[in-house]
């Protein structure tokens, strides 16, 4: 029993933990992406350039000022959230009320502008960010060896969905959202300053985004294009599981994560392409999304 | 509602006549401006307006049109080049394979709307990427290089600039021909009425489905030509061709020539393909650039060069407002 289909074990099981490891990211960022449409309606094109935003942000706290990796976990999300939060503020609110493709024609803009301005900056190959130290190293599993980083990851990605599902299903601060999300005016009507709630959605949006990014760093190469093409992906990914539910776009994520990882090992020309040809496929069958409920869109 | 200047259609007439005046002259004038420039420049107009059609009249936001573009621009070069066929042929074959593609792409993409239906493009034309990427014949990351011209006809050498200028020149015009036609035409009405109330039209009976259908394959096949024209004027179809930065880009045009208008999103295309031509000598900055008058014509600029000149400029006519 060492072989699945002519394939050794530890093979799938590696490709399997990629997989997951993939899918946590996709899962941060689709979550980002659902909470910020879910309340302002607009289709954040630039959160994978936030998410380049937070790598390239620890990578630079690395390089020119010596800060390590659990400093920049913490701070580059703060910094790049705020971030998010004035574009949110001085520019995006300007959009509302408008058809929301310009929300989304905005976001690209910002996508460029954020992408050609790295690669002035930084040049367009990868820089190397090291894995920090207490996480090197590895776990023999058996039929696998399970790299602590990776491990790490998923944990850490894992639990800052579980943190933000808390947030906005459980807490106070989560109900104002949930009602601003379902009816803006009356919400304001009760003395909730939503406009405030809108910029801290955001922002805490792309928080969420750079730190995805922060974590990511020691993995990919630090580019100014990982954005870019991640953020496609995570389309895909949200429309196959629909925008409705939190946990539906989380559960999506990983398994189309891991299906990516299994594609991998299996026949390897398709791993680029096989979450569209899923979506296509749901879009055939279930134009929704598995999750989806319709709204306003 | 404070009415600025605009320009009467006698005005647009003579602009649009003096246009083709000199866009004919162009070749006979190689010292003032480059012809393959201008060519590229047609190819990118009509483009443009290819992609307008389903943007500003469909109110339908494509968000993958180099996918077609691109395809075509391969299938004539493997028609031209691998298949050994004149260069009508090959323009012919682009345009059916963008065609095609458009009728494939967009039976997926319509079945959602708004921005859903711009992701899901978005989504399909990365994977015609990745699929041109990775297939034999394209040569990858080179692109597919030295696309023969061949002979119009078996007769006209395409080698030379000056016909080959004109065999564009002409296509590009038919090309906005048939876009002014089909938006004046009753279709084009029904497409309007259908952008402007979708279940209204719908109860009217009219097929809301194989109209967007229609319209897509239209747009797609338009985008094409513009492809495979583009091909044989540089002799080239590469990634970029088919790269999600071109997208993004004739969306750019769209918006800054005008979306409400049939012509002005060529005048963007001038715009866009200008600058990116002066720009590319200081290195890295087209992208920022490009993003920032993305941002700033999104901002403040939502009718677009033809919408300022042909109408006053104020926001309330922005096209593709959604009712709440």
């Amino acid at each position: 029993m060492n072989e699945i289909f002519g394939m050794p074990l530890s093979v799938i099981a590696g490709q399997t933990l990629l997989g997951l490891v993939n899918g946590c990211f996709y899962a941060v960022l689709s979550l980002g992406l659902a909470v910020i449409f879910g309340l302002l309606r607009i289709v954040n094109f630039a959160h994978g350039a936030f998410f380049m935003a937070g790598a390239f942000g620890a990578w630079m706290l690395h390089r020119y000022l010596g800060v390590g990796y659990w400093v920049a976990l913490v701070v580059v999300p703060v910094l790049v959230g705020a971030v998010g939060a004035g574009f949110e503020r001085s520019l995006l609110r300007k959009l509302r009320g408008l058809d929301p493709i310009y929300g989304l024609l905005l976001t690209f803009g910002l996508v460029l502008v954020l992408e050609g301005g790295f690669r002035l900056l930084f040049g367009s190959s990868g820089q190397p960010y090291p894995v920090p130290e207490s996480l090197r190293g590895s776990v023999q599993l058996g039929f696998m060896i399970l790299p602590i980083y990776r491990a790490w990851v998923i944990a850490a990605a894992l639990s800052c969905c579980l943190l933000s599902w808390w947030l906005i299903e459980r807490t106070p601060l989560g109900a104002k959202l949930r009602a601003a999300t379902e009816k803006t005016v009356l919400t304001q009507s009760f003395g909730i300053n939503v406009p405030l709630l809108l910029t801290l959605t955001y922002g805490v949006g792309i928080a969420l985004a750079a730190f995805a990014g922060v974590l990511a760093a020691p993995i990919l190469h630090v580019n100014p294009a990982m954005g870019s093409n991640l953020v496609i992906v995570v389309f895909a990914i949200v429309v196959i599981g629909g925008m409705g539910s939190m946990f539906g776009s989380i559960v999506t994520a990983l398994v189309i994560g891991v299906v990516e990882g299994w594609t991998r090992v299996f026949y390897s020309e398709a791993s680029s392409t096989v979450i569209f040809v899923l979506m296509a496929l749901v879009l055939l069958l279930r134009p929704k999304g598995l999750f989806g409920r319709e709204g306003p869109a | 509602m404070k009415r600025r200047f605009a320009l009467p259609p006698a005005a647009v007439r003579l602009f649009i006549a003096f246009a083709v005046l000199a866009l004919v002259v162009v070749p006979w004038l190689p010292q003032v401006v480059y012809p393959v420039f201008v060519m590229k420049l047609l190819c990118m107009a009509l483009f443009a307006c290819a992609y307008n059609l389903l943007l500003g009249f469909g109110g339908i936001m494509s968000f993958g049109h180099a996918a077609f573009f691109g395809s075509a621009a391969y299938i004539t070069g493997l028609a031209t080049k691998h298949a050994g066929l004149t260069p009508e042929v090959g323009i012919l074959a682009g345009t059916l394979g963008a065609a095609l593609l458009g009728a494939l792409i967009g039976s997926l993409a319509i079945r959602r709307q708004g921005i859903y239906l711009a992701m899901i493009t978005l989504a399909l034309a990365q994977m015609v990427y990745f699929l041109f990427l990775q297939l034999p014949f394209t040569g990858a990351e080179d692109g597919m290089q030295q696309i023969p011209r061949g002979r119009l006809f078996g007769v006209i050498d395409l080698r030379d600039d000056r016909a080959l200028y004109y065999l564009v020149l002409v296509l590009t015009v038919a090309g906005l021909a048939l876009i002014h036609r089909v938006v004046n035409a009753p279709f084009g009405h029904v497409i309007v009425a259908i952008r402007e109330h979708e279940p209204r039209a719908r109860s009217l009976g009219y097929p809301v489905d194989r109209y967007k259908l229609v319209l897509f394959v239209l747009s797609a096949a338009l985008s094409g030509l513009a492809g495979s024209m583009k091909a044989l004027v540089f002799q080239l179809a590469a990634l970029t061709d088919v790269h999600w930065h071109l997208s993004g880009d004739v969306v750019l045009m769209a918006l800054l020539g005008g979306m409400q208008s049939v012509l002005g999103p060529a005048i963007g295309a001038a715009v866009v393909v200008s600058l990116q031509y002066y720009l590319d000598a200081f290195g890295g900055w087209v992208t920022l650039v490009t993003g920032v008058i993305f941002m700033v014509c999104v901002m403040t600029f939502r009718s677009g060069i033809a919408g300022a000149l042909t109408r006053p400029a104020d926001d309330t006519q922005a096209p593709a407002r959604r009712p709440d």
